[in-house]
Formats: C-alpha cells, structure tokens, sequence
C-alpha cells in the first residue's frame, strides 16, 4: 500500500507542477504581448543573456567542433570515408551541438540567475513591494526576461555554430592534414537552409523554456535561504529537461520525414 | 453622532494555508485617519491580514470594504487601481536592490503615475529629506545603507505617492531603541501630514504607545480585543496583560513550552 501511495503522491505533484508551470507560461505569453513594454529591461536582459554569456557558449562550441571532427576522423578512416569529415561536422554543430550545447551553457548561468534573482526578491518581499506600487511583477520581470531569451538565443546560436564550425575546421586543417578551401567548400555545399532554420528555430524555443523555468522557479519559491537554493536547482535541472526534450521532438519534427 | 461610514472595514475574514487556519473570522473596522496598531505574537497571522487587504493573498471567505467597496472579488485593473491610494512599508524593508535609493522611492511615481524621471527624482529627494536621509544617499544602492536607513527609505517609498492608507509591518524590528523612536515619530509625523489612515503590525509595545489611536490584539486567527490605546494597560483580558508584559506564563502558551 504505501508503495502505491509513493506513486500515487509523485504523479498527483508531477500533473499539479505541470498544471501550475502551464498557467504560469500562459500568464507570462499573455503579458508579453500586452503593453507597457520595458525595453530598457529588456535590453538589460539581452546583454545578461547574450553579451556575457559569449565566452562560455564561445569555448563550448570552439572545443566540441574540435573535438567532433577529431572523432569523426577516426571513425570514417576505417572506411576510408575521410571526406566526410567536414559534412558532418557543420550538419552536426549547426542542427544539434550549438543549440542543444548554447542552450545548456545559457541554462545553467541564466536560468539558475533568474530563479536566484527572483526568488531572493520574493522571500525578502520585493515582488510583494512591486505589487503595492501598482506595477506587475509579470510585466516587469518576467515578461522582459522571456522576450530577451527568445530574440538572445537564435543570435547567440549563430555564434556557437560558427565558432564550433571552425573549431572542426582547425584540427581538420592543422592536425589531420586536410586542404582549408577544400574543407570549406564541402562545408558550405552540405550546409543547407533546413539546417539553419532548425538551430534558430531551437534556440528560440530553448531560450522560451529556459528562461520560463528560471522565471517560475524563482517567482514561486518558499522558505528563505534554502528555498531559493532548491528553486535554483530545480530551474537548471527542469531547463535542461524540457531543452534535450524539445530538441528530440523539434528534430523528429523536421528531420523524421527525410 | 452619525454613523460614519469606516474607512477599512473587515467582515469575518477567513484564510488558511492548507491545513493550517491563519485568519478565523476577522472582524476590524478602522475610521478614516485613524491609526490602528495589530499586536500579536509571531505566526498569529498579522502579515498575513494585510496582505489580504492589499489583495496579495485572495482570502476564502469574508469581506473586505474599502470606503463601502468590496475589494475581495475586484478584477486585477480595478485592483491595480485601488493600490495606488495605498503606500506599505515591509517588514525587512523589501527595496529593490538592482534600483538606487531615490529609484526606489520614485519607483510608484514613475511606473504606476507615470510621472518623469526629473520631476520623480525631485520628489524622490524631498521624501528622503522628509524622513531625515540628505540627498548624498539618493544615489547610493539599498545595500549600502545601514538597516535603519533602510527602514527610511522604505518608509519615504511607502509615503512617495501620497497615499490615502498606508500600511507598517512591523517598522521597529530589528532596529536599536533609538533608532526605532525615530522611525516611530517619523511616521507618527508623516502620518499627520498626509492625513492618512494606518494600520500597523508590531509586538514592539513602545511602537503601539506612540503611534496608535487604537489597539486591536490578534490571536489565533481572530481579534480577542480593540480598544483606545489608553485602555491596553488597563484591558482586564488576561492574554492581553501577558502579551504587553511579555510573560511566558499565562493563557497565551508559546508551543515551544509544550512537552
């Protein structure tokens, strides 16, 4: 019995936070769309996101690009397929490493700031304080977080793509021997449109769900110290969950027919 | 004497989190200009009143009126409206650390009455000179300020937009003797001036000896006795003797004591 109630209780908490995150997501799509806009939030928020977080999201795609093409030399020698070093490398980085990679880097420095920020302001009463000054906490704090993450996140994307691109094209060139305008042709020629609609579309949608857990975590924590530390926590952890799993369904989407 | 209509009257208020019954049957009415002090021990629901009256938190049962307007069922614009005329000060002073002094207390004037930064920042600095802060300090962020410089600017937020009500969770705690006379007498003035009507949350008896027209005692979710301040020393109920003499023997038992 009590190992039903176990599974009974988890089920119950898991359908009630979907529930919850669900009203949440829809309470802050409804604000974005409705004025007062504050961009000078929101441009604050885009430099958070997108300018600082340019080193990490830079190093992570500089590093797995190298790394990629190293290993996918290995494997394709034994086939004496060499040649397709290059094509796989940028479908690799420009359709799943940058935005799946970008989006987990920006969810763990972003996501964990904005549930820290949000929910040290709702434990020590600033969101309370934002309400008795008439002004909408959605509005103006997480309306502006949202909007930044969803314009940030294709363009910091672009970035990571192109830095793990060339991070690939370093060791190919340097190390494996292969010919720079060679390498480079057959990447340009295997990059397709598809392929850079997909990162962007990702990236917007990862920037849409991580910030959202960022947000909801941090709005709805309890208890102090702790509290904040659990609703830090648990917004990396859910990001990183809904981004590897939106990324298979946004893949299936739009590769599965191929 | 003509029945005058209260300015915050509060008809049998229920709130509970789950389980536990914070307000049960609340029954207050405060007149205009009126200054009412709540006392009552920690976790006996104080906060948590006024921010039902506020609309924080959306009570279960029970009417709040607000001159005669039932704020309980409002809609969040009409809401929104009806929080312009209020002004709180929180208990940790609850300034928003990313925003400077004199933006914190401009915050109201520029976001809710759309006012201009200029003019704002003006105001802003008068409100601090109001609560004793010179203008050196506008610039400065909340976390360079001392704990009752804090509670200042807290309280020149709370007057900024010259609000009808104003509410004081609990405005002493945590401050020296001293400095908490002067945030008593800052807002005993300021109150005055703005003729406003005040409820505040203490269990600092020194706060409800200065500030209070009337005193109301909290326990376990309903009021167990109001009256003029003169008569809390002379009361005759038992749990409000203890609580303003601070003893831990009497009708009011401190869970910590249970076995």
């Amino acid at each position: 019995m009590n190992f039903l109630a176990t599974i009974g209780t988890f089920v119950i908490s898991a359908f009630a936070s979907l529930g919850n995150i669900s009203i949440f997501a829809y309470n802050a799509v409804s604000h974005i769309f409705r004025p007062p806009f504050y961009f000078g939030l929101i441009w604050q928020q885009m430099l958070h996101i997108g300018y600082f977080s340019l080193p990490v999201v830079g190093m992570t795609a500089l590093f797995t690009g190298a790394a990629l093409a190293q290993q996918i030399y290995l494997g394709s020698e034994r086939f004496n397929a060499e040649g397709t070093v290059a094509a796989i490398v940028v479908i690799g980085i420009v359709r799943e490493l940058g935005p799946v990679l970008g989006g987990l880097m920006v969810a763990g420095r972003v996501s964990s700031a904005m549930a820290a920020e949000l929910g040290t302001m709702r434990v020590t009463e600033q969101i309370d304080a934002l309400v008795t000054l008439s002004t909408d906490p959605f509005k103006y704090l997480i309306a502006p977080r949202i909007i930044a993450a969803v314009i940030t996140m294709p363009l910091l994307v672009i970035v990571a793509n192109t830095i793990g691109v060339f991070g690939g094209f370093i060791i190919a060139t340097e190390k494996l021997g292969f010919n720079e305008a060679a390498y480079l042709q057959i990447t340009v020629d295997f990059l397709e449109w598809v392929d850079i609609r997909s990162s962007l579309v990702k990236a917007a949608v990862f920037g849409f769900f991580l910030s959202l857990m960022g947000s909801y975590h941090g709005y709805n924590s309890r208890g102090g110290a702790q509290g904040v530390g659990r609703a830090t926590t648990d917004a990396v952890v859910s990001s990183f969950i809904m981004i590897l799993l939106t990324n298979l369904l946004i893949t299936i989407t739009l590769f599965g027919n191929e | 004497m003509t029945i005058e209509q209260p300015k915050i009257s509060i008809k049998n208020l229920h709130k509970s989190f789950g389980k536990k019954i914070v307000l049960d049957g609340i029954n207050l009415d405060v007149a205009a200009g009126e200054s009412v002090v709540i006392i009552g021990g920690s976790g006996s629901g104080k906060s948590v009143l006024l921010k039902c009256i506020l609309g924080l938190l959306q009570p279960e049962q029970g009417q709040i009126f607000l001159d005669g307007k039932d704020v309980v069922p409002m809609s969040a614009r009409e809401r929104k409206k009806s929080l312009s005329r209020f002004g709180m000060l929180f208990q940790g002073g609850a300034l928003f650390d990313s925003l400077s002094v004199w933006e914190n207390v401009a915050f109201g004037l520029i976001q809710a009455k759309g006012m201009d930064k200029e003019e704002a920042r003006i105001i802003a600095v008068e409100k601090l000179g109001r609560v004793g802060l010179n203008a050196d300090v506008a610039d400065l962020h909340p976390s360079e300020l001392s704990g009752g410089m804090q509670k200042r600017v807290g309280l020149a937020r709370a007057i900024a937009g010259d609000p009808e009500i104003i509410f004081f969770d609990e405005p002493t705690t945590g401050l020296d003797p001293i400095m908490a006379d002067v945030i008593n007498r800052l807002i005993v003035e300021c109150v005055k001036d703005l003729g406003a009507t005040t409820i505040t949350i203490t269990h600092d008896m020194s706060s409800v000896r200065k500030i209070a027209d009337k005193a109301a005692m909290i326990f376990k979710g309903k009021i167990i006795w109001q009256g003029p301040r003169d008569d809390i020393d002379h009361s005759g109920n038992d749990y409000v003797e203890q609580f303003i003499h601070g003893r831990a023997e009497g009708p009011i038992q401190m869970d910590v004591l249970k076995p």
